[in-house]
């Protein structure tokens, strides 16, 4: 994967982490991804989410899964731990839970059609405080967004496409109170929201992915 | 495309069949019975009928194309979502339109529902451009009225309305033929998401009212649940 791809989507330069932009942010993930694995390799999650998923539609919800798996580990595991109060401790609990579900729902629709859910990885989440974890999560709701987003024509089958489109509509709904909760735009895409790719999604998770 | 092969091989529609839905429920089951066997395509010519762009054509029963290639018809298709998608976004750019007219928001709230109204617009514009490149004709804007009273009740209907709006775009996504036109309908279904959400913050309701996962709403609900807002 090139920075040039990244750097292609200006939009995203717009959303900070950490005070970084996003763009930075994207860099410093691919760059470090590249330093690990070497530049040209796709990172060993996504390889195994190819090689289990049976191809077609399995294989993009085990893409979908792994970033549930994120988004699950971070608000039911880090959420528990980084001292949250208020209505960022609600928030944490209840779009949590419902990341949960969405593992739970991914998982079982893989296997409906023949593939091999992929495992959870291990995840490292480098926040510290409150204010630190929501921008983290304003980052993993809007970046699974348009991972939904740009997965979702690929899809074959109409079923998984209800579904897969009954879950970025929560992950837009979380995207949106979050941004609100540290005020961002609920909107950081405009009118219309911004599809991302694989490679995209990748850049911008990689560096929360142990092993 | 021209309108006539839009509104083909169905049954014949009634001119003004808007109102008489408006004001006559059995008519209304008729009519979601049609569009029921028919599918989008019908409802493409319930708008166009209801917008009165074409109240001509509704009682000429004009004959199909010999053209009905499988493109063909999923073109169709797309171009009745489409438009029932463009009636949707024209009523919530005229709603938001009335919101700020009425002046019952200042501050954070009223600069999100200007927002909020001005991307609808562009929802409006994208989405006759769409079906404007499938050869087909925009629906016309409807008459539309909203009961705008107090601030409380405003922002009561505007979740109700984004929270409607999300559901139906959910709803005909898994109905959409072509990729980028599905492409196009999910980058608007989740902004909203995003308003239906953030409004949901304003009035203390839930951001996700329907839990985990959004539940879709089709054409005759959605229908069902506008009806009051149709002139």
């Amino acid at each position: 994967m090139s920075t040039t791809t990244q750097l292609q989507n200006p939009e995203l330069a717009e959303v900070e982490v950490h005070g970084l932009t996003r763009a930075s942010f994207m860099v410093r993930g691919a760059l470090a991804a590249g330093a690990v694995y070497g530049v040209s390799s796709v990172a060993p999650f996504v390889s195994q989410a190819l090689a289990a998923g049976g191809g077609g539609d399995a294989e993009i919800l085990n893409f979908a899964l792994t970033l549930e798996y994120l988004e699950s580990a971070f608000y039911n595991e880090k959420g528990k731990t980084v001292g949250l109060s208020g209505q960022a401790k609600t928030y944490a609990t209840d779009f949590g839970s419902q990341e949960a579900e969405h593992v739970k729902a991914l998982t079982a629709a893989i296997k409906s059609l023949g593939g091999t859910p992929v495992a959870k990885p291990t995840f490292v989440f480098p926040v510290s405080n409150q204010s630190s974890f929501l921008a983290l999560a304003s980052t993993l709701e809007n970046t699974g967004v348009g991972a939904y987003n740009g997965a979702a024509p690929k899809i074959s089958s109409k079923e998984v496409l209800a579904e897969a489109g009954s879950i970025v509509q929560i992950e837009a709904r979380h995207a949106a109170a979050i941004n609100l909760l540290i005020n961002k735009s609920p909107t950081p895409n405009g009118a219309f929201d911004k599809p991302l790719t694989e490679a995209q999604v990748l850049a911008a998770v990689k560096p929360l992915i142990k092993e | 495309m021209p309108v006539d092969s839009v509104i083909e091989n169905d049954a014949p529609q009634p001119a003004g069949i808007v109102e008489q839905l408006v004001r006559d429920d059995s008519d209304r089951k008729r009519f979601l019975k049609m569009a029921g066997s028919a599918g989008a395509a019908s409802f493409g010519a319930f708008v166009l009928a209801a917008c009165g762009s074409s109240s001509s054509s509704s009682s000429s029963t004009a004959a199909a194309p010999a053209a009905t290639t499988a493109s063909s018809s999923a073109n169709t298709n797309d171009i009745g979502i489409l438009n029932y998608a463009l009636t949707l976004e024209y009523l919530e750019t005229a709603f938001y339109a009335k919101v700020i007219e009425a002046k019952l928001f200042g501050g954070a709230a009223g600069a999100l529902l200007k927002t909020f109204g001005a991307q609808e617009a562009q929802h409006v514009a994208a989405l006759k451009a769409a079906v404007t490149s499938l050869g087909g004709t925009p629906v016309a804007k409807p008459e539309s009225k909203f009961p705008i009273t107090t601030a409380a009740a405003t922002a009561e209907l505007a979740y109700t309305v984004e929270n409607l709006g999300a559901s139906a775009y959910l709803g005909q996504a898994p109905l959409i033929q072509s990729k980028q036109v599905l492409a196009s309908a999910l980058a608007i279904h989740t902004i909203e998401a995003r308003h239906a959400a953030s409004i949901g913050t304003l009035v203390k309701k839930s951001v996700t009212p329907d839990g985990g996962f959004a539940k879709p709403a089709d054409m005759s609900e959605v229908l069902a649940a506008v009806k009051p807002f149709l002139a």
